[in-house]
């Protein structure tokens, strides 16, 4: 049981994070930030197997892990 | 207890800044200040500080830059072609307002010059040098006393104001040897620091050393902290000496080396009775412009002498603005003007307009 | 359920000006993660360059001066030597250190200074807009070198891990990547060795880094990762060229 939790505000959408996701689930979203980029996000957590990929990858700080 | 010893004036710049508290020095070898990092080299361990001959002028400001920044009394010494290469270090440590000391026993220019002692450098030590609008606080000393004296000043000042401080010395006071009193061993009340960078211990908040202001008024604010706090060096700062200005009909204006031989030509003068006086500025920045003018006021008319084209004159003249004759001797680089053609100068001053 | 990974203490809240997909983040992370880990982010004194990490003080939550262009070794030896105790680091580009700062870099590494270089080595000049760098690859096109690297006239890459490797001094000199999770845990490790070697009083240590500048090599950020990896390890080989394990002095 992992969760991953994206602070959006702090995206910029430069899609590292979806990269190396080994489940494929981090997608982009059709919204966009109050910067105007589209922030990554998870959409199914119940598949998150909190290995932290993304959030190592991550230059923005975006991404916490939780298990 | 107070030594009497005698001392060269490199060494005198050296023990004065270690008896001012110095605990950091970078220095390049370069002629003629070479005493001052070969005297630190041996003197700072005995007092726990640190001596580095640095791979550059360049390394050596920087790491002055670092040592102040850190809360160390911190100098560095060079001569003229060494000092326009800490030009940049110099700009950067008057815009993060790091208190620390520069000394030029300067040498004759421009470029790569040659060792004789000159005054060529007023400019480049008073007019900024390096690039922005920055001050230093220059001290200009006559004597190896004056430069143990001023070498605590430098320190106390630039700690006081948060700026560095330049000692404008030359190469003949830097290898002339006179004998000095030493100051005794006092408690030196080093202020506080809490702005420097010496880590966020015991809850201490972040310190940054730093001279950018990205944004328009952020640079500006720094700006106009920086001329506020120069203003305030200028009203409180200035230093002079006067001898026999009193009467003077003319007054010689000159510092450091070239009024130690004004001095000679003047006393010439006036044993065939000519009025003549002596006007020394001791800080080149902040000038001290005020008693100049009040002196050209009460009628008094100037001769600079200066072992350059004559640059102090400039700021002579602005002093004066017009209300007395300013008459100048320059000495180009390359020889110490005599006491007799400063004499000669002066005569020809003296009789050029109606004094009598 | 338990915070595995956020965002270290010795990083501020505040969000990095890099571009999307800029590596300087990662590494300032990483470099945060490590004063966190070795518990001495109140006796650190970082120096920042000029460059993109310019305003570092703004991101790394440790006492910090900003240095001229080139010169943060020789202020890091001057912060270390008024401060043995302290923990100094310097953060660097490859214009910064390896152009206009090479002589302050070589010697800081040669008299052994107790400190240790963050070398971020990403083949150009990021903050003045994409012109050559002295780690510009052979054929690279850049701002000033519109028909790329012309070797003949602009000599080749220099390689800075190798340079100070000839030196005897240092006691830890690596180069690490962070073009995929992997080498971004094993900068971390190359990252805590060289403050771990700082700590210990063993000597001067770097670790360079090849980053990624998307925005200026005009890829996306993704692309910019495989063209790291494709085309500047084989220039710039990865590994630990330097590790004295021996006694502290």
């Amino acid at each position: 049981m992992a969760q991953v939790k994206f602070n959006e505000e702090r995206c910029k959408g430069c899609e590292l994070c979806v990269s190396v996701c080994p489940k494929k689930i981090i997608h982009m979203a059709d919204r966009f930030n109050s910067k105007g980029y589209r922030p990554a996000e998870v959409t199914a957590q119940d598949q998150c197997i909190g290995c932290a990929f993304c959030a190592r990858m991550c230059p923005d700080v975006v991404i916490e892990v939780y298990k | 207890m107070a030594e009497r010893v005698m001392m060269k004036g490199n060494e005198a710049i050296a023990e004065g800044a270690i008896r001012a508290g110095c605990r950091f020095f970078a220095g390049y070898p370069i002629t003629p200040q070479n005493e001052v990092p070969e005297y630190m080299s041996r003197r700072m361990p005995e007092v726990g500080g640190t001596f580095i001959q640095a791979e550059s002028e360049v390394s050596a400001i920087n790491m002055v830059y670092g040592a102040a920044g850190a809360g160390a009394r911190a100098m560095t010494s060079s001569s003229s072609p060494g000092v326009s290469l800490k030009m940049e270090g110099i700009s950067y440590a008057a815009g993060s307002e790091l208190p620390c000391v520069i000394v030029n026993v300067s040498r004759g220019g421009p470029g790569l010059g040659g060792l004789t002692p000159s005054q060529a450098d007023y400019f480049q030590a008073t007019k900024g040098g390096g690039h922005g609008d920055y001050r230093l606080v220059v001290f200009a000393p006559a004597s190896v006393q004056e430069i143990i004296d001023l070498m605590y000043q430098a320190f106390v000042t630039a700690d006081k104001y948060r700026t560095p401080a330049m000692i404008l010395a030359d190469g003949l006071l830097g290898q002339m040897m006179e004998p000095v009193t030493l100051p005794e061993d006092k408690d030196l009340q080093i202020p506080a620091k809490p702005w420097a960078t010496t880590g966020m211990i015991n809850g201490k908040p972040q310190s940054i050393i730093n001279s950018l202001g990205l944004v328009g008024e952020e640079l500006e604010k720094i700006n106009v902290r920086l001329q506020k706090k120069y203003q305030e060096i200028a009203a409180n700062e200035v230093r002079f000496a006067e001898e026999d200005v009193k009467d003077a009909d003319l007054v010689i204006v000159a510092y450091g080396t070239s009024a130690r031989v004004a001095k000679s030509a003047i006393d010439k003068a006036r044993a065939e009775g000519k009025k003549v006086g002596l006007f020394r500025p001791i800080t080149l920045w902040p000038f001290p412009s005020k008693p100049l003018s009040e002196l050209a006021k009460s009628g008094k008319r100037f001769l600079t002498v200066e072992m350059s084209v004559g640059q102090m004159v400039e700021d002579v003249k602005l002093a004066v603005n017009g209300q007395a004759q300013v008459d100048s001797f320059g000495k180009l680089n390359g020889t110490i003007p005599s006491v007799n053609e400063v004499y000669d100068a002066i005569i020809k001053s003296f009789n050029s307009q109606g004094v009598a | 359920m338990e915070k595995v990974f956020g965002k270290p203490e010795a990083l501020q809240e505040r969000v990095f000006h890099y571009c999307p997909g800029c590596t300087h983040g990662i590494i300032h992370r990483l470099v945060a993660e490590v004063i966190d880990e070795l518990k001495v982010r109140e006796k650190t004194i970082g120096i920042a360059p000029v460059g993109c990490a310019v305003t570092a003080y703004n991101y790394f939550n440790c006492d910090v001066q900003q240095a001229a262009h080139g010169r943060a070794p020789a202020v890091a030896t001057g912060i270390k030597r008024v401060l043995p105790d302290r923990v100094v680091f310097s953060y660097q580009g490859d214009g910064d250190l390896a152009s206009i700062g090479m002589a302050e870099i070589v010697h800081a590494a040669n008299r052994g200074e107790k400190i240790t270089v963050i070398f971020v080595n990403n083949a150009i000049y990021g903050m003045t807009g994409g012109q050559m760098a002295p780690t510009t690859l052979p054929g690279q096109k850049t701002t000033t070198s519109p028909f790329g690297r012309d070797v003949e006239t602009m000599g080749y890459p220099i390689k800075m891990t190798e340079l100070l490797n000839t030196l005897e001094a240092p006691a830890f000199l690596a180069r690490v990547s962070v073009h995929d999770p992997k080498n971004v845990n094993k900068t971390k490790e190359a990252i805590k060795k060289a403050f771990e070697y700082q700590i210990q009083g063993k000597g001067f240590s770097m670790v360079e880094v090849l980053s990624t500048c998307p925005t200026n090599w005009g890829l996306a950020p993704l692309e910019a990762l495989k063209w790291l990896e494709a085309n500047m390890i084989p220039q710039f080989p990865l590994g630990v060229v330097r590790d004295r394990e021996g006694v502290a002095q």
